[in-house]
């Protein structure tokens, strides 16, 4: 085992790494994706599911891959809207998880904190397992946590930029301040960003548009499941301090002289 | 017919009055099959077709579509089989149109000044030189264009446009005039037309059955075909005629939207994409479709808006339509569905195909067998 489980909400993760779904161009390109990610859970948004139940969709896709699904309140603007579609996914998947997202921009899509933490706290209340998606702001993540929140989900950039981790110290700051798991949500483009975010401290990693609007979607869904193996165990091996001037690998002392 | 035959059994009945369905008609009367269409929105003979509805959901997925006849524009990445299947269709289009106009007496509306790629932010031409580096890498015919050349092109353009290409061999045809040549063709090669829904192949009294029912093939073979939901516009330019003679495939802001100019002033500008069943055209979709419209043809607004209706594409797991043999619950069929965005493209090619096998026994090519999805059967009726 390369890594140890992800704990979240009392259930447990042997992959570190989420999938969204939105994006790709079909359904079998983002079902060999999600096979080749080895994730074990996806979030789906709620408006994007088919709710005929005849012709195979995207619930049959996760139906035969086995994973979790997540539903997620993406599009919603208020809290009362977050809360309301929440009830809606509970009732029609059956999961109290929720990935709770309050988006304030169109243009940006980030997190509107200031209908975040009460929708959160109403879900918490209402007995919901709340994964919200947040901006990298560590007073806004903690109180999220304090809310009661299963994880926080910063955004390491705007939805779908592909520009990476925009403020690194953020992060650390961020995942100094609250004690849940810390999923990097958002903006990665792709598989050295994944590793980032895991050396960052991050505890996870949630991505869709990296994998799904790939050229190869297959191929960069498994740089992925490397990628955050790899800062996983980056992360927890002991770096060597950055050093201004050169240090030789092979000290002058054993030498063999020859 | 041949003799001892019981009254009423036909050699081949086609369950869909679409473009597919009447085309696979035309072709094998032609080559001699005593042929009848099963579809309940089949006119009467000698009735007109009924009037459509300004604003709403329509059943058949060619009676929204524009009719873009796109091999170039519409290969992705990681689709090879379909893109040459794409390609083989476009090829067969020019003398298709010509021999289906001479047997309709009626045109369709096919145009060959092909179709400019227009980007109208840093990140739209991002997007389009990405995939449209990847199509002329294939060898499909496109070619990056600087907004000056556009404009020089298309004068009606925004100002804003900050580039694009040229896909020349990307037409375009009218889907309700093609639809309604076929009809009078097949009429008048000896097709036979039935008008009634079909609820189970075993209804049909033929001795093949072909089942070109779009997204209705579900319910009656049981494939993985869904409906993938689409709201296109109609609009109609003042003067008559539109002030753009290219197809536009626009991508403003993030969408992707297409504008396609016919002869008799309608422009047709699509198309949302939703995976959902039901058909309500809604406010944010006309919006979206208008505001990405306008910012990159802003004459656009004085256009009378004439139309806005939604329909659902017959979409398949992998975007490949399903073409040939497959068991259903009751009976042996033939399928010939799951065209998805690429249903009046691949029209000619369908028809040759699916008479081919019918006719002359030729086999289909095996990426396209519905027995890829053997595994993956749905409920059926």
């Amino acid at each position: 085992m390369i890594m140890d489980d992800l704990v979240v909400g009392g259930e447990r993760f042997g992959s570190r790494l989420i999938l969204g779904t939105g994006g790709a161009a079909n359904l079998d390109v983002l079902e060999r994706a999600v096979k080749a990610s080895g994730t074990e859970m996806v979030t789906v948004a709620l408006r994007r599911i088919n709710a005929q139940k005849s012709a195979d969709g995207l619930l049959d896709v996760v139906a035969r891959t086995g994973v979790r699904l997540l539903p997620n309140t993406a599009g919603c603007r208020t809290a009362t809207e977050a809360v309301k579609l929440a009830h809606l996914a509970r009732e029609a998947f059956g999961t109290p998880w929720i990935k709770l997202e309050v988006i304030g921009d169109e243009r940006t899509l980030l997190p509107d904190g200031v209908e975040l933490v009460p929708a959160a706290e109403r879900l918490v209340a209402d007995g919901f397992t709340v994964l919200p998606y947040t901006n990298d702001d560590p007073i806004l993540a903690r109180r999220l946590a304090d809310a009661g929140c299963a994880a926080v989900m910063p955004a390491g950039s705007p939805i779908g930029s592909g520009l990476g981790i925009g403020n690194p110290h953020h992060l650390r700051l961020l995942r100094q301040a609250v004690d849940v798991p810390v999923i990097l949500d958002a903006g990665l483009g792709t598989a050295s960003d994944a590793a980032l975010a895991m050396e960052l401290g991050c505890d996870a990693v949630l991505l869709a548009s990296a994998v799904t609007r790939a050229e190869d979607p297959e191929r960069m869904a498994t740089a992925m499941r490397l990628a955050v193996e790899a800062g996983y165990l980056a992360a927890r091996a002991g770096r060597i301090p950055r050093r201004f001037h050169a240090l030789a690998s092979t000290p002058d002392e054993g030498r063999p002289d020859l | 017919m041949s003799i001892g035959r019981r009254a009423g059994r036909v050699d081949l009945g086609i369950v869909g009055g679409g473009p597919i369905g009447l085309a696979v008609a035309w072709r094998c009367a032609q080559r001699g099959l005593d042929v009848a269409v099963y579809d309940d929105a089949t006119p009467e003979d000698g009735q007109r077709p009924p009037a459509r509805k300004a604003i709403g959901e329509r059943t058949g997925a060619w009676e929204v579509a524009a009719g873009m006849l796109a091999p170039v524009g519409e290969s992705c990445f990681g689709e090879p089989e379909l893109t040459a299947l794409l390609t083989d269709s476009a090829a067969r289009w020019p003398g298709f149109a010509a021999e289906l106009e001479a047997a309709a007496s009626a045109e369709v509306g096919y145009r060959a000044e092909g179709t400019l790629v227009v980007a109208l932010t840093a990140d739209d031409l991002a997007a389009a030189v990405r995939i449209t580096a990847y199509q002329r890498d294939l060898g499909l015919g496109i070619d990056r264009l600087t907004p000056s050349a556009l404009r020089e092109l298309e004068p009606v353009l925004s100002p804003r446009v900050r580039g694009g290409a040229l896909a020349p061999g990307d037409h375009q045809v009218d889907p309700r005039r093609l639809t309604s040549a076929l009809r009078i063709a097949a009429g008048r090669a000896g097709v036979r037309f039935v008008r009634r829904r079909v609820a189970d192949v075993c209804e049909v009294y033929a001795d093949r059955v072909v089942v070109a029912a779009g997204c209705g093939a579900a319910r009656l073979t049981g494939l993985p075909v869904r409906p993938v939901r689409g709201e296109v516009l109609r609009l109609r330019a003042p003067g008559g005629d539109p002030g753009f003679r290219h197809v536009i495939r626009g991508y403003a802001d993030g969408r992707e939207i297409y504008l396609v100019p016919r002869r008799d002033g309608e422009v047709v500008l699509g198309a949302t994409s939703h995976e959902r069943a039901d058909g309500a055209v809604t406010a944010g979709g006309v919006l979206e479709l208008l505001r990405a419209a306008a910012d990159l043809i802003p004459e656009i607004e004085e256009y009378a808006l004439v139309e806005a209706q939604s329909g659902a594409r017959p979409g398949t797991p992998d975007n490949r339509p399903i073409l040939g043999g497959w068991r259903t619950g009751s009976r042996e069929v033939v399928v010939a569905t799951g065209h998805y965005r690429h249903g009046i493209l691949l029209t000619p090619v369908t028809a040759d195909l699916i008479a081919g096998l019918l006719v002359d026994g030729v086999a289909l090519p095996d990426a396209f067998e519905a027995a890829r999805f053997t595994e993956r059967r749905v409920a059926c009726a």
